[in-house]
Parts: C-alpha cells; sequence; structure tokens
C-alpha cells in the first residue's frame, strides 16, 4: 500500500497544504478563505469565518434557505400538509430527497408521500399569485382535511410581494385549522441555516403550546434536531422506550404537529442537531423554562453519555439502573463487533464535510472503529458549531444574520415551569453542564485540517495531498470523489443505508465501513483518461 | 420601420405627448402602432376616443395562450395601431414581468407581420427605468430610438439623466441610441436654455419645445388628441412640428449622462439666474 505521507507531492503537513490551496486563489478570494480553512488546535481553539456568503464562481456544498426551512425542519413531519408557493422545481426537489422516515400509527395520515405545490405560472408572477395560493389551500383541505397546513414561500414570492402570512391568517378563519407561512425565500440568508432559524421560529409561534396535553409518563422529554434519515429516530425511540422516558415530540423526525403543539409539557429538551435547531430549544426555555442540554446518539460510548446524562438530570435510582442495564447489555453487543472489525479497519484516514453537526458526530463513531478524522468542516455551521457556545458573545451580527427575525420571547407566567428552573439551579451548581456545546474543534487532533464550506478546488487538493480510505459528504459531491478511487459515504442521505444511531445503528455502521472500506473495488478499474489522457477535438469554420 | 420609445418622468406627460405626436404622424399618412406599457394601460385613450381596450395581459390571463391578434389591437384615429400591456393592479405581482411577457407575446403573435406594412412603433413606458421589465423596450433591438419627456422642474431632469443612465447601458451593447429630449413645459424659468444645456451635456439636442397650453387638457377631457379635437388650434400645429422633427430626426447618440454635481451645478446656474 501507498505510504500516506509520501503522496503529498513532498508537502510536510497541513500548514503547506493549506498554503497551496490558498496559493491558487486571487488575492482577495485567498484572504477570505484563509480565515475558513484552519490548522487545528484543540487546547487553544482558533478563530474560523463560518456562516458567511460563498464567493460567487466557487463550487460550494451549500443549500438555499428554502431547502433548510421546508426540506430540514418541516419536511419530515406527516400530518402537516406542506404547500411550496413557486414554481414546481422547488417543491418537487425538496420531497424526501433527505430519507427522512416516518411511521403513521394504525388509521394515522401520512402526508409525506406527498409533494404540494402551487405551480406558479409566469401569469401568477405578473398578477400575484396569492388567488392561486388560496384555491391550493382550499383544495389540499378539501382533499386530505390535514391536522395543519403551511406554506414555504421560494425566491419569485419574495420578489413580487405575495402576503403569504396575511393569507394564512385569512385562510385559517375560514377553514378552521392551523395555517402558517414560512418566508424562507431561497436568497434569504446565507445557507439553508437561515431556513433552519426561519421554521425554528415559525413552529415556535404557531404551534408549540397549543395543546396542554395531560401528563403521559415521569420522565417527559423532547429530541430536538433529530430528521430519522434512515430509520435513525426509531432506534432512539426504541432505547427511550426501554429506559422509561417519555418522548413527548421529536423536532422533527417520525413527528406529527400535534406532537409539536403539545412540546411545552416536556421536562427536558435534549438537542441533537444543535446547529438547526437550538433556537427552539433556547425559546422553550426562555417561555416554559425547559432546560435543555447538548445529546448525541451517534456513536456506542456517545449514546452511552447521553443516557446517563438524561438520567442524572431526572435523578431518579430506578431510571438510572435500567440506564445502566440497557448500556451494559448493548455494549456488549457493540465490544463483540468492534472487536472482530477494529484490526481491519485500524489506522485507516476519514474525512468528513457534511451538515452543521454530523461532520462532529460522525467523528465519535469513526473513533470507535479506529478511524482517524484528518479533516473535517461544516456545510452551513456558524462559530460557535466549530468553537463552541463560548464564542457566542464575540459572533459578529452582519447584514445577513439582521435578516432573519430573532424572536423575542418573554416567560409564559402561567405555564413557565420554575420546578424546572429550580432544578436546574442546583444541578449546575453540582458541575451538571446544560446548553453544554464545546463544538467541534475541540474534539479534532491537533494540526488536523477544518474547512467551512469546502469546495471542489479544495476537496480534490485534501485528497490528493491524504489520500483518504473514506470520504464523507452528500450527492453533490459523491462521484467527483469516487472518481479519484476513493469511496464516499453520504451522510445527509446514507446513500442506501441506516440507521446508523444510538447501539444498533453503531453496529450497522461499522459493518457497512468494512464494507466500503475493504472492498477492492475501487482499485481494479482505472478511469479511462489515465490511460488516453488527451481528448482529440477539431474545430471547423463554417463561412 | 423607426421603433421607438419614450421615457420620462412618472406625469411629466409621457402618454400625451405620445398620443399628440402620433396623431400628427397619422394625420401625414404615416401608419404608426403604439404599445402602451404601462399596468394603468392609458396610453391609447386619447387615440380610442376613450374606448374601453382589452390589454394583453388581462386577455392573456383569461384566454390562455390561444389568443389572436385581432383580440388586442384596436384601431384608433388615423388608422393607428393601439396596443396595451396591461398588469396587475397595485401593490400585487409584477408589473415589469408583465411588460417582457407582453412583448414577446406580441411579437410571437405577429403584431408586426409585413402585411401592416407598419411605418413607426411607438412604445410608452410607465416613469422611470425602475427594474429590468421597464427596460425591455430598449433591450433586444425592440426599441431603437429613445425620446426623453423632460421639463425644467428639478426632479424631471433627474429622472432624465437616470435614464441616460439605462438608455447608455443598453446601448452599448446594442442598437438602441438616445433621440432627443422632448421639453414639456411646465412654464419654468430659463426652461429652454436650461433644456438645450442639459441636451447637449447629454451628447444630444432638445427635439422640440412644447409650450403649455389648457387646450391640451380640454382635448383630453373630451378623450382626444388636439390634433382631432382642434385641428386648427395653434397647440395641435406644435404636435405637428414635433412629429415633423421626430420623422427627419437623424442625430442617434449613446447618451453621456452627468455625474449628481454637474446636474446640481446646470440647475443652480439656470435657475439662479433668472
Amino acid at each position: 500500500m501507498e505510504k500516506k505521507k509520501e503522496s503529498g507531492k513532498g508537502l510536510s503537513g497541513p500548514i503547506a497544504l493549506r498554503e497551496e490551496i490558498l496559493k491558487k486563489y486571487p488575492r482577495k478570494v485567498a484572504k477570505k478563505r484563509a480565515r475558513s480553512v484552519i490548522v487545528n488546535d484543540p487546547e487553544a481553539v482558533p478563530e474560523i469565518l463560518a456562516n458567511v456568503r460563498t464567493v460567487p464562481g466557487i463550487i460550494t456544498q451549500r443549500g438555499c434557505t428554502y431547502a433548510g426551512c421546508k426540506g430540514v425542519v418541516l419536511g419530515p413531519t406527516r400530518d402537516i400538509v406542506n404547500i411550496t408557493h413557486g414554481p414546481i422545481g422547488c417543491g418537487f426537489y425538496s420531497w424526501l430527497t433527505r430519507r427522512n422516515q416516518t411511521k403513521p400509527a394504525e388509521g394515522e395520515e401520512n402526508f409525506m408521500t406527498y409533494s404540494f405545490s402551487t405551480d406558479m405560472q409566469e401569469e401568477n408572477i405578473v398578477f400575484g399569485g396569492e388567488t392561486r395560493l388560496k384555491n391550493a389551500i382550499r383544495e389540499a383541505y378539501e382533499n386530505f382535511k390535514p391536522a395543519a397546513i403551511s406554506i414555504f414561500s421560494t425566491c419569485p414570492v419574495g420578489l413580487i410581494g405575495d402576503d403569504i402570512h396575511a393569507i394564512a391568517r385569512e385562510m385559517k378563519k375560514e377553514l378552521g385549522i392551523n395555517i402558517f407561512g414560512f418566508s424562507c425565500e431561497g436568497y434569504r440568508g446565507v445557507s439553508q441555516s437561515a431556513g433552519h432559524h426561519i421554521a425554528n421560529n415559525g413552529i415556535f409561534t404557531h404551534v408549540v403550546g397549543t395543546d396542554d396535553k395531560e401528563r403521559l409518563g415521569k420522565f417527559q422529554v423532547n429530541l430536538l434536531g433529530e430528521y430519522n434519515i434512515g430509520g435513525d429516530a426509531f432506534e432512539i425511540e426504541r432505547l427511550f422506550e426501554e429506559v422509561g422516558l417519555t418522548l413527548i415530540s421529536t423536532f422533527s423526525g417520525n413527528s406529527t404537529v400535534k406532537s409539536f403543539a403539545a412540546s411545552h409539557t416536556a421536562d427536558l429538551n435534549m438537542v441533537m442537531c444543535y446547529r438547526s435547531i437550538n433556537y427552539i430549544a433556547e425559546m422553550m426555555e426562555e417561555k416554559y423554562g425547559i432546560p435543555w442540554v447538548k445529546v448525541n446518539f451517534i456513536g456506542a460510548d456517545a449514546t452511552a453519555k447521553s443516557l446517563r446524562k438524561i438520567a442524572e438530570y431526572f435523578g431518579d435510582k430506578k431510571l438510572s439502573a435500567k440506564v445502566e442495564e440497557v448500556i451494559a447489555r448493548e455494549f456488549g453487543k457493540v465490544e463483540k463487533v468492534i472487536a472482530e472489525l477494529k484490526p481491519k479497519l485500524e489506522g485507516k484516514l476519514a474525512m468528513m464535510f457534511v451538515g452543521g453537526s454530523r461532520a462532529h458526530h460522525y467523528q465519535e463513531l469513526f473513533k470507535e472503529i479506529g478511524v482517524n478524522t484528518v479533516s473535517a468542516g461544516y456545510e452551513f455551521a456558524h462559530r460557535d458549531d466549530y468553537e463552541g457556545r463560548d464564542v457566542l458573545p464575540s459572533i459578529k451580527i452582519d447584514a445577513d444574520t439582521r435578516n432573519i427575525e430573532n424572536l423575542n420571547v418573554t416567560k409564559d407566567e402561567k405555564r413557565y415551569r420554575s420546578d424546572l428552573a429550580k432544578k436546574k439551579e442546583g444541578l449546575e451548581k453540582a458541575g451538571y453542564q446544560f446548553k453544554n456545546y464545546g463544538g467541534m474543534m475541540a474534539d479534532m487532533p491537533k494540526n488536523s485540517l477544518v474547512i467551512d464550506d469546502i469546495n471542489h478546488w479544495e476537496t480534490e487538493k485534501l485528497i490528493e495531498y491524504y489520500k483518504p480510505d473514506v470520504f464523507c459528504a452528500g450527492i453533490k459531491e459523491k462521484y467527483v470523489v469516487q472518481k479519484y478511487g476513493i469511496p464516499l459515504k453520504q451522510l445527509h442521505s446514507y446513500d442506501y443505508g441506516g440507521p446508523y444511531a444510538a447501539f444498533e445503528g453503531a453496529i450497522n455502521f461499522f459493518r457497512e465501513m468494512e464494507r466500503m472500506l475493504n472492498t477492492r473495488i475501487w482499485k481494479l478499474v482505472d478511469a479511462p483518461w489515465k490511460n488516453e489522457p488527451e481528448i482529440v477535438g477539431s474545430i471547423t469554420i463554417e463561412n | 420601420m423607426r421603433k421607438i420609445a419614450i421615457y420620462g418622468k412618472g406625469g411629466i406627460g409621457k402618454s400625451t405627448t405620445t398620443q399628440n405626436t402620433v396623431a400628427g404622424l397619422a394625420e401625414v399618412g404615416k401608419k404608426v402602432k403604439i404599445v402602451g406599457c404601462d399596468p394603468k394601460a392609458d396610453s391609447t385613450r386619447l387615440l380610442l376616443g376613450g374606448m374601453a381596450q382589452k390589454t394583453v395581459l388581462d386577455t392573456l390571463r383569461l384566454e390562455g395562450e390561444d389568443i389572436d391578434i385581432d383580440d388586442i389591437v384596436r384601431v384608433g384615429y388615423g388608422g393607428v395601431r393601439c396596443v396595451e400591456s396591461g398588469g396587475p393592479e397595485p401593490g400585487v405581482g409584477c408589473a415589469g414581468r408583465g411588460i417582457i411577457t407582453s412583448i414577446n407575446l406580441l411579437e410571437q403573435l405577429g403584431a408586426w407581420d409585413e402585411k401592416y406594412q407598419i411605418d413607426y412603433t411607438f412604445y410608452d413606458v410607465l416613469g422611470d427605468v425602475v427594474c429590468g421589465g421597464f427596460a425591455m423596450p430598449i433591450r433586444e433591438g425592440k426599441a431603437e430610438e429613445i425620446y426623453i419627456v423632460v421639463s425644467g422642474e428639478m426632479m424631471a431632469m433627474y429622472a432624465a439623466n437616470n435614464i441616460c443612465k439605462g438608455v447608455k447601458k443598453y446601448a452599448e451593447a446594442g442598437v438602441v441610441r438616445l433621440g432627443g429630449l422632448i421639453c414639456n413645459s411646465r412654464k419654468v424659468d430659463n426652461e429652454r436654455e436650461m433644456i438645450e444645456e442639459l441636451a447637449k451635456r447629454l451628447g444630444t439636442k432638445m427635439i422640440y419645445f412644447i409650450p403649455r397650453d389648457n387646450m391640451v387638457q380640454k382635448a383630453e377631457i373630451n378623450r382626444k388628441t388636439v390634433i382631432e379635437f382642434e385641428p386648427a388650434h395653434q397647440q395641435a400645429n406644435e404636435y405637428r412640428a414635433l412629429a415633423k422633427a421626430i420623422d427627419e430626426n437623424e442625430l442617434f447618440v449613446i447618451p453621456t449622462p452627468l455625474p449628481m454635481e454637474e446636474l446640481e451645478e446646470l440647475l443652480i446656474d439656470f435657475g439662479l439666474a433668472s
């Protein structure tokens, strides 16, 4: 096997590689990218430039604000009719592409298998699309009688100024169900991240707290930022059920809008994907006094840690005992698989550029099986996802940030859980950490390369230099990377695999990595241009 | 065929001036087509005697793509073929996009077919060149000559200068040229001299100075152009003279818009000189 160091074209470390990457850019671009391509030091985490507009012309991984709002956050909720107000492409291409799974109970509706769009025509652009939208809402209601309907603005709607919020109010009155809109035009923010924020604001304003449901269990929790890709949420739900936690609502994998409505009755919010959902966690704490903690169910160790953290919060002996029992049992299974597969994977290199939390979470999973992550970065994260929440006060508020409404949330005097606030205070004194997110960089080795909003040029240089054994990203990167003879694992959609969450998920992932990393298929075929590198062409000039 | 677009600040009298000028051309036997590019659809009222006209966009909306050219073209005074683009009601939709749609549709339907033997097409465009849609008539060679209606009032001159910026942009990439300024007098002091000087600095000329006369209002109330309403009146002769000046015009330029300071200086020089 080729030695990793020798493949670095004489470059001695990531510092030289970084220089080479930046050298190619025009001066101004280089200056900007230099602040987003960072050689890591976990002891003194350096500042990284994140959540700023991509330089035009660069091939970015990012998606748009609409994609973040409709596709990511609201997409996985099954009993709501999500109507895209716009030309047909936006609705169609954001439809089920993330492989969010859902399991409706007997007799329960599932609208996720439908794609709803107003299919705007030129005429609607010229004369406004409000009537068409109203008709679409009425039609959807007639056909499906859903619990709620939501409306998503696409770019042209923002340009012509259709007032979707006024229409939502009018239709809500007319039809008597919950109807609300999101001004999530694609251009609104730097990336899909802006769409997450808009979605959080909308759900919090229009849904959360509208159903004061009776208590269902002793330990009521919400799971925030778990989207049930490839069935991840099912794994976690099974664990919760076994240890005795009552899951009120998940935002938003395997979820219902009815469950969002009662989510304020939970005793604790657990935040999985911090980037996409921390806003709601924060607002729920302010309004209802529900504390939140960061959890991670990717990786067996991480899952065990998270379960213990929850048990510690409730401080119930029976719950803790059950948690320990489950961890011990599941760990037995996981360790057996690790013992079998680790020798085949140890020392291999991975890199991952995905999401606003996955690039962090999956490093833990790889670590358990002995695979090292040499370089990683997020697609749409902010500085706190890299450097931890401590940097929050020093994050510069720019025009793009101001473009997204920051809700002014006040305490709900009637429903505020003073008991939880008091519990939090006590636990904090004992050293328990709430709102604890330390970011990705503190968990990555020294001299690993951290890159925000990576582009194709940088991807290619990284591959040439590190020759990684597996590259984790999304569909837009998949085939470019695989043409280098390097397998790519999609961490947005899991390709066709999953679940990878919790203990069973970890086993599943280890087995898949063993198959993927040890197959010889990538070395068996050479790309045709390696043998015949030149394309011959001729130019004919017609007179 | 000469293809002309009339621009100018809102309320300056573009539609009135255009229709009266068109009447002057029609009177001497020219075959003219006029395309109103204003959602208010009031660019052909005087030529059609107030006749309500179905706009292109309304027809498109009500009858779909399967439209006959005769559904949207009305023949008015002197055989002038009149079209109104129309557009959304105030505050909704996108009027600019409407104009693009409408002009494309007219072309598709053969509104400029050989058989009509059209000598002149006039585009009467709403207000300022606020967005790409309102620049449509000067893009892609649709209109080749631009006349800007202006007066000695400051905001009208600002607007004229601004429109020149738009014209310059498309002129450098295409065939459109500035044909001149039409001064629609508001009886401002030194008005003629000031507009002549402005025209000179923009690299063009003031093609005509239309004096202010109440006859214009009178004719308008009667839903007619002055030429039709009171053919012997002096104001009718003014419009005939403007029509002739346009017909004989040979000075077509890429304008040189003024920097703000220079424009303000001009106003001060002529304004304070009085």
